[in-house]
């Protein structure tokens, strides 16, 4: 009785994983990239955004960022900025969810007056960037759902290319391509496409870094969109994982101290 | 010991102004026009692994036409210290509360720098010792001020002033400690998913004064500012649902002269990317109310705000705001214009234009009626 289960288990097992949708496939894909940059706790690093235009005309964006990671939850993200000089100090407050509209607080220093903002504007555009808000806030596998459409090889790395579709209705696109590095499930590009389902973005991961032996942090993501010509190249530094940070960091006091 | 002090920040901005009255000054000696220079330095020190800061912000600003609005006050002047859930201040600082776009009913701390702008927007430094306790059933600051700021008003020569004009030299107080009574205050603020809350207590020297008419040295009429004690609870709420905001503030007042309440609601709803632009159009509109009525000392006692907020997020950061508060029992109304824009990474400029009409006698606003104007700002960050 028990052998034959156990043979019948045996049999059945490399069946189970042929009849494997690409849904499915696409999902288990998508959740070893989320197991995998999992644990990090906190971390504190600076970002420059470099937006260019379709005349090659440059503007720059800086900003410190620090992130804590919240157990079966979105992570939560304090960001200051530094660069353009008129919104020094100015601070974003986000707790992220996997289900739902995040919630966001903003800090305006002048006036010192914390707003509760309306965080379903996530498709629109971060600091005048080709970043959507959507597409630099902590990215939840319950936030897509997911299909497997090929393995292929991209710049000379074995990858899986998936296809995920934005859960929420607000999101600014209908699909996105993402290719995932075959061997450390991390994202090496993505293709954005639009409401219309046009190709309208391609953000490309360059320059990855391990931290703690574990982690993978690009140094470079840089986005074009194909629409307008405009570019963002953001750049991360100085990259601090477990600093310390704690809940006790994420609060209206602690936004309005961040400067 | 290294690391200890780290090395201080300096910022701030200089500004350049222009403002233009296109109509006949109501009283003598206005001019149809001014000039103005500001210049606001930052200096910033942490030490103590940033559990330490201090802030230094001074204020300046030279006007052409009214000495009065030549002033400079000292915004911050105040060091913090940051504990695990918990947090002290002391020094001079500055404070806001409160959720409305139209009014800011529950805003007490600070004193209103009036000449700054008729908005009353811009702040007078108050001295204070804050602390604040951070828990999961949300923040909770006590607030000891100590000594009371006495408000700005335009001098003789200003536009945008009462008439008789406010003398601010010879303020009088209820309290016999006049400027030197400590007052307090204590807020709780949480939030509890969509919702935010603010709820408050104030007990000290009312910053809204009444007006007293005295003869002054020449034999001419003057206001003189009386500074009353006062109670007063506050409650701040907002509700974010998806593209709308729903907003209350609302204060009961003790005084001498009559305990009210007022009240300010509204919503802001956010029409996002309009005509498949980058561009956010927000709809505003807000009811502002005081039970005082007739009697009340402010121009808003039953008034209808509506305007839009118009953000381009472009590279320049361009905004506009404009709207039009409307009161419901008399003619008067005034409509507000605001925009700005960056010019590459260190410059600013911003616009103003503000109109007052049908201005009833017996509104607050009547001295004003002839005040419209059109403000040009350059303003260069460093």
């Amino acid at each position: 009785m028990k052998l034959s289960l156990i043979l019948a288990t045996l049999l059945l097992a490399p069946a189970v994983t042929l009849a494997m949708t690409a849904e499915e496939r696409g999902l288990e894909i998508a959740k070893e990239v989320d197991t995998r940059d999992t644990g990090f706790h906190d971390f504190k690093a600076s970002m420059t955004m470099l937006l260019k235009n379709r005349h090659g005309e440059e503007s720059l964006r800086d900003m410190r960022n620090q992130t804590l990671e919240v157990e079966n939850d979105g992570d939560k993200t304090l960001v200051v900025f530094d660069e353009p000089r008129d919104v020094k100090g100015t601070a974003l407050l986000s707790f992220s969810h996997k289900v739902g509209d995040d919630d966001q607080w903003l800090y305006l220093p002048a006036l010192k007056r914390v707003k509760r903002i309306a965080s379903r504007n996530k498709s629109g555009p971060f600091m005048g960037s080709e970043f959507a808000y959507e597409d630099i806030s902590s990215q939840e596998v319950e936030k897509y759902t997911y299909k497997f459409i090929e393995e292929s090889e991209h710049d000379g790395i074995a990858s899986y290319l998936l296809e995920r579709y934005p859960v929420d209705p607000n999101s600014g696109y209908t699909r996105q391509q993402m290719w995932v590095d075959k061997e450390r499930y991390i994202p090496i590009k993505i293709d954005y496409y639009d409401r219309k389902n046009v190709l309208l973005k391609t953000l490309v991961f360059r320059g990855y870094q391990q931290y703690l032996d574990q982690y993978w942090r690009a140094d470079e993501m840089f986005m074009e969109n194909h629409q307008t010509g405009k570019s963002t190249l953001l750049t991360w530094k100085q990259y601090d994982f477990r600093s310390g940070l704690t809940d006790a960091d994420f609060n209206k006091n602690s936004l309005k101290r961040a400067r | 010991m290294p690391g200890l002090l780290s090395a201080g920040e300096w910022s701030g901005y200089a500004e350049l102004q222009g403002r233009y009255f296109p109509q006949d000054a109501a009283y003598e000696n206005q001019s149809d026009h001014l000039i103005s220079l500001a210049f606001q330095p930052e200096y910033y020190q942490r030490w103590d692994n940033g559990n330490q800061s201090l802030l230094v912000v001074p204020f300046f600003r030279w006007d052409s036409e009214d000495e009065e609005r030549t002033h400079a006050d000292i915004r911050e002047l105040i060091w913090t210290y940051a504990g695990n859930r918990w947090e002290a201040q002391a020094g001079v600082g500055k404070v806001f509360w409160g959720v409305t776009e139209a009014l800011h009913l529950v805003d007490t701390i600070n004193q209103t720098d009036l000449v700054e702008n008729p908005d009353g927007e811009q702040k007078l430094g108050q001295p204070l010792i804050k602390l604040s306790l951070e828990r999961d059933w949300g923040i909770l600051d006590f607030y000891t001020l100590i000594g009371f700021r006495e408000r700005t008003f335009p001098g003789d020569e200003g536009r945008l002033r009462s008439n008789p004009p406010v003398d601010q030299d010879y303020a009088e107080y209820e309290s016999d400690r006049e400027e030197r009574h400590l007052d307090f205050a204590l807020r709780w603020s949480h939030y509890i998913g969509d919702w935010d809350i603010g709820l408050a207590h104030f007990n000290g020297t009312s910053r809204d004064p009444l007006f007293i008419p005295r003869f002054g040295n020449r034999g001419e009429i003057r206001l003189i500012p009386f500074y009353e004690q006062m109670h007063q609870t506050s409650l701040d709420l907002q509700a974010t649902k998806g593209d709308w905001l729903w907003k209350l503030e609302a204060i009961h007042r003790s005084i001498d002269s009559g305990s009210y309440n007022a009240a300010t609601g509204g919503f802001e709803y956010t029409l996002v990317g309009i005509a498949d632009t980058d561009m956010d159009l927000g709809l505003l509109g807000e009811y502002l109310y005081d039970d005082r009525g007739d009697e009340a000392t402010t121009p808003f006692q039953n008034d209808l705000f509506v305007g839009f907020r118009l953000t381009a997020n472009d590279v320049d950061g361009s905004e506009l705001l404009a709207g039009v508060i409307k009161d419901m029992d008399e003619s008067s109304w005034m409509f507000n214009l605001e925009a700005s824009r960056r010019i590459g990474s260190d410059w600013k400029t911003s616009a103003q234009i503000r109109v007052w009409s049908d201005i009833a006698e017996q509104d607050p606003l009547y001295s004003m009626r002839r005040d419209d104007y059109a403000e040009l700002t350059l303003t260069r960050f460093f």
